[in-house]
């Protein structure tokens, strides 16, 4: 057997993840009233969404249409009839006192997900709709509920049990994050709620006939949470097993600020959900026609992006990988490459613009840098009106202001100095106060070179054209 | 009252709008039966003042200047709805639904809407909060239900029709122990949008007439293709008033087997053996067919039903509307306190066992199983509608009953559907009409046809009541 590194103390992980990822469409999964986020509460509600009596859900065909992208993206079997079921719970935030959900045929069964190293199976990712929004802590001793979010269309993402790891979870996270923003299934907002994470968890040792008895964690909302919980988790089960003592099934609560775990219910108070097929929704046919609709409108995937990009714009693995990561990255690349030179874009756009996105901790979309501003960069680069050194700090000012390049370099006298005469005379005075070092470099001590480059940087503030300058300094010292 | 004659009135002008609202308006006032939960004096006057004065609009229309009353399970815009609970006493939905909207367009007048069990279960109308209705032929006698107000109002001549739903009988068997014609189309022929749920797989809204022809108006009214409602059926719109007047040729029509052992009150059977002879000497020929199933019925609907409507009802939580009890410190009390007060003993009762068959460990022996029956009924249907047209037998099993039956024989009670239910399981359409009159009380006989066979059943009935007067008997 291969050396498993993914063991812990001996201990084997095994994790399945649960992912509710909202979907984008126009209307609910189950009404005409708005999907959307971030409105006044209460204002996108029809009456089928406050659950008043005699009225009927009628299923959105876009809903319907996202759930299909999601299968043809991860080869898995599409239903030919699926059948929503009423699971039946109390809470104020529930108004119908049941949600409509998928539990034995759901809309995508049998998928799977490359993560690179592995393979992880989809079990299955069914439609539903969300509950509302109950908020405890707006008046004093009174709990208000939104309804905006009720009947807003979920997918449900179910794995296997297949992952191994804390970081096995994060990189089907993200590939399942991936996927659903590249189609444009979902806006894939973590810190909104647009995608959130149940993980399972349970483990065994690597001999064992049998899975553990998992415990379930819900409601994590950021990457860096589902790795902090399961690995909270696995040590926190480990603890109990060697301890003597057996993990009971229960649900608990990932609390971000003390970085544990907490019981939350167990096996013995869970809810019955009394399952049932809803009567008010006929079983719903997905034609082959519906099917072949779908796939043609569907969006290029990551993998089919990165090998255009290769062949298009002659990038290496790495490159088109990392371009393609995020969509938005992507297309951000895409605009560019219409204006300006793709392969110094791709540098730049890996390195710098990267760096600052993750010092920043924001996305590409939400920054002040645009296609047209960074375009203009890339070209100013290019055409040595710059160095690169330069462009570094031009781009770290785009960043804070959104200005144009144009106007940073203007504005600071910025531009690379590449008239011979005044670069001759800069490097003959570097020259002329370094007497000592140049006998030193005429004696053989040629890595002196770098040296009067650099002065002759220092004295331009940087702003001397790199190439003239080797030139000229080699003429010089030479002469 | 007669529907058509009360409509050529309207056309000819002999009668305005206004005044047969007027009329209606009285005689309702004047109820004694209890059939009425709230009127609409006011509202209705203006409609038909409306009606009176844009005359030409409206004289064509299936159901123009009639007045007509609703069951109070129809959410009516801005007026208040209560399903005949406490739960919905002051429950005024901001919406209108399908049914009560198309009889609107089509001319009718709404005078008030009519008692009901609460949220449709029971079959004797006794257990609405507002108390029970009685049965026009015979004060202390029950007039069915679930929509006993609605076929009360039509046996006491207080308007010439009503419309009431029928989950396993609540149009056909109060139509049968008040002596008026009362249909449930096939499932998915009438919207079901804004009609306050029991059991929505059975659930389905019919007419009651004094006739086949008053049901055939107002289902033409009653019946359209709803976006709203996935369980409606997209099929071509047929008239039905007009197809009183085909002729469907001489028919092989279904009789039971053995019918005698299913406990079939004697006046009952002796009332449908005279039915049998009409059939027959309209050119009917009748023919025996093998339904043991059809008591099984009952089984497998008090599974669903209840299943389903605990269900349904989870939404009565006092959280948004409807009843809230007072003064409940936490969530938990609230939930609890709130259905306890706001719901009657038999909602509570169907809500338990809905609860429990449904629950982990009960499922298969309970609703999967009444699901199977149920599938076999229905296979059972469609292998007889390969031999015969129609099927006929009576409607119930008694004729009204006294009130308070109940507390001494609750299984009796559920037993009085064990011939509608059928029919709900499979999702059929059926009609009861005026069988003639026994001990001076009215019986009802049943016809059941293949889907949407509505057209059908209303021609067989109206062909019967040209050739006898059952149906014209009053109390």
């Amino acid at each position: 057997m291969a050396q498993n590194d993914t063991l812990i103390k001996g201990w084997q992980p095994v994790i399945g993840l649960e992912v509710h990822v909202q979907i984008l469409t126009n209307t609910k999964l189950f009404s005409p009233a708005k999907n959307k986020f971030g409105e006044d509460a209460n204002t996108l509600v029809d009456l089928i969404d406050m659950g008043l009596p005699g009225v009927l859900p009628v299923l959105n065909e876009g809903a319907v249409k996202q759930g299909i992208k999601f299968g043809l993206a991860t080869s898995a079997k599409i239903a030919k009839t699926m059948i929503f079921d009423r699971k039946n719970y109390f809470y104020p935030d529930l108004p119908k006192g049941y949600q409509i959900t998928q539990l034995h045929f759901p809309i995508v069964k049998d998928g799977v997900v490359d993560i690179g190293d592995k393979k992880i199976r989809i079990h299955q990712a069914h439609l539903e709709e969300d509950a509302g929004k109950s908020m405890h802590d707006q008046y004093d001793a009174k709990s208000v509920i939104d309804l905006n979010r009720s009947g807003i269309p979920l997918l449900e993402i179910v794995s296997e049990p297949d992952i191994r790891s804390a970081p096995e979870a994060v990189n089907y996270l993200k590939k399942i994050h991936q996927i659903i923003t590249y189609l444009d299934i979902s806006d894939g907002n973590m810190s909104q709620g647009s995608m959130r994470c149940d993980a399972n968890v349970s483990i065994m040792r690597p001999d064992a006939k049998e899975f553990g008895t998992r415990a379930e964690i819900k409601n994590i909302n950021s990457f860096k949470f589902v790795e902090k919980a399961i690995n909270y988790e696995i040590k926190r089960q480990i603890k109990v097993l060697e301890g003597g003592e057996t993990v009971e099934q229960e649900t608990r609560l990932y609390d971000s600020t003390k970085d544990e775990t907490r019981s939350m219910r167990t096996k013995e108070f869970a809810n019955d959900y009394r399952y049932f097929p809803c009567p008010d929704l006929v079983p719903t046919n997905i034609s082959e026609d519906l099917i072949e609709e779908v796939r043609k409108s569907m969006d290029e995937l990551p993998e089919e992006k990165e090998r255009r990009f290769k062949k298009e714009y002659k990038l290496d693995d790495y490159e088109a990988k990392v371009l393609c990561s995020e969509k938005s990255t992507a297309n951000f690349f895409e605009e560019v490459c219409k204006i300006t030179d793709p392969t110094l874009s791709a540098k730049w756009i890996i390195g710098e613009v990267n760096a600052l996105i993750n010092k920043h901790d924001i996305t590409l979309d939400d920054s002040k840098i645009t296609s047209d501003n960074f375009s203009s960069l890339i070209t100013k680069i290019k055409d040595e009106t710059i160095s690169g050194k330069i462009a570094k700090e031009v781009l770290e000012e785009i960043w804070n202001t959104g200005k144009d390049p144009e106007k940073i370099i203007k504005s600071k006298g910025l531009e690379q100095i590449s008239d011979e005469g005044e670069l001759e005379s800069i490097a003959q005075s570097v020259l002329d106060n370094n007497s000592s070092q140049v006998e030193a470099y005429k004696s053989g001590k040629d890595k002196l070179f770098g040296y009067f480059v650099g002065q002759v940087m220092k004295k331009t503030q940087g702003k001397a054209n790199p190439a003239s300058i080797n030139e000229i300094l080699k003429r010089l010292l030479n002469s | 009252m007669n529907f058509k004659l009360q409509r050529e009135n309207f056309r000819s002008k002999k009668i305005s709008a206004k005044e047969a609202t007027q009329e209606a308006i009285d005689k309702a006032k004047k109820d004694k039966f209890n059939i009425f939960i709230n009127h609409f004096e006011n509202e209705a006057l203006l409609k038909a003042e409306h009606i009176d004065n844009n005359f030409d609009e409206f004289k064509d229309l299936s159901l123009s200047g009639i007045p007509i009353a609703h069951k109070d399970i129809f959410c009516t815009k801005n007026i208040t709805t209560t399903c005949g609970s406490k739960m919905l006493e002051n429950f005024v939905p901001p919406y209108e639904s399908t049914v009560t909207k198309n009889c609107n367009a089509a001319g009718s007048i709404m005078i008030a809407k009519t008692n009901m069990d609460e949220f449709a279960m029971g079959s004797s109308n006794e257990t609405s909060f507002f108390g029970p209705v009685s049965n026009p032929w015979g004060k202390d006698l029950v007039p069915g239900g679930s929509s006993g107000g609605s076929a009360a109002c039509v046996a006491a001549n207080i308007t010439s029709i009503s419309t009431g739903t029928d989950t396993g009988g609540s149009i056909r068997q109060p139509a049968a122990l008040c002596g008026v014609t009362g249909m449930k189309p096939t499932y998915g022929l009438v919207s079901r949008w804004g009609m306050i749920a029991f059991c929505s797989s059975m659930d389905q809204a019919g007419p009651f007439a004094k006739d086949a022809f008053g049901c055939a108006a107002l289902l033409d009214a009653m019946a359209s293709y709803d976006i709203k409602d996935s369980t409606c059926s997209k099929r071509k719109e047929i008239c039905f008033e007009k197809s009183l007047n085909k002729n469907f040729g001489n028919l092989k029509i279904g009789v039971i087997k053995n019918i005698d052992n299913l406990g079939i009150n004697k006046d009952i059977l002796n009332a449908y053996e005279n039915s049998k002879i009409v059939l027959q000497g309209l050119g009917h020929q009748l023919s025996e067919i093998d339904f043991s199933e059809l008591s099984s019925g009952i089984c497998s609907y008090y599974v669903i039903a209840p299943a389903e409507c605990s269900s349904n009802l989870s939404r009565f939580d006092g959280i948004k509307f409807g009843y809230r009890s007072k003064d409940q410190k936490d969530i938990s009390n609230l939930y609890m306190q709130t259905r306890s007060e706001g719901f009657g003993d038999e909602v509570k009762k169907r809500i338990l066992i809905g609860t429990h068959v449904l629950s982990a460990g009960f499922y298969d022996a309970y609703y999967l199983k009444a699901q199977k029956v149920r599938r076999i009924i229905k296979n059972k249907f469609e292998e007889i509608f390969k031999e015969v047209d129609l099927i006929f037998m009576p409607t119930t099993l008694d004729q009204a009953f006294e009130k308070n039956r109940e507390s001494s024989d609750p299984n009796r009670m559920y037993k009085e559907d064990l011939l509608t239910i059928p029919a709900n399981l499979a999702g059929l359409p059926a009609i009861s009409f005026p069988n003639g009159l026994k001990n001076n009380l009215p019986t009802g006989g049943q016809l059941i046809a293949n889907y949407f066979g509505e057209d059908l059943l209303l021609n067989i009935t109206n062909k019967i009541q040209e050739v006898t007067d059952w149906h014209k008997m009053i109390p």
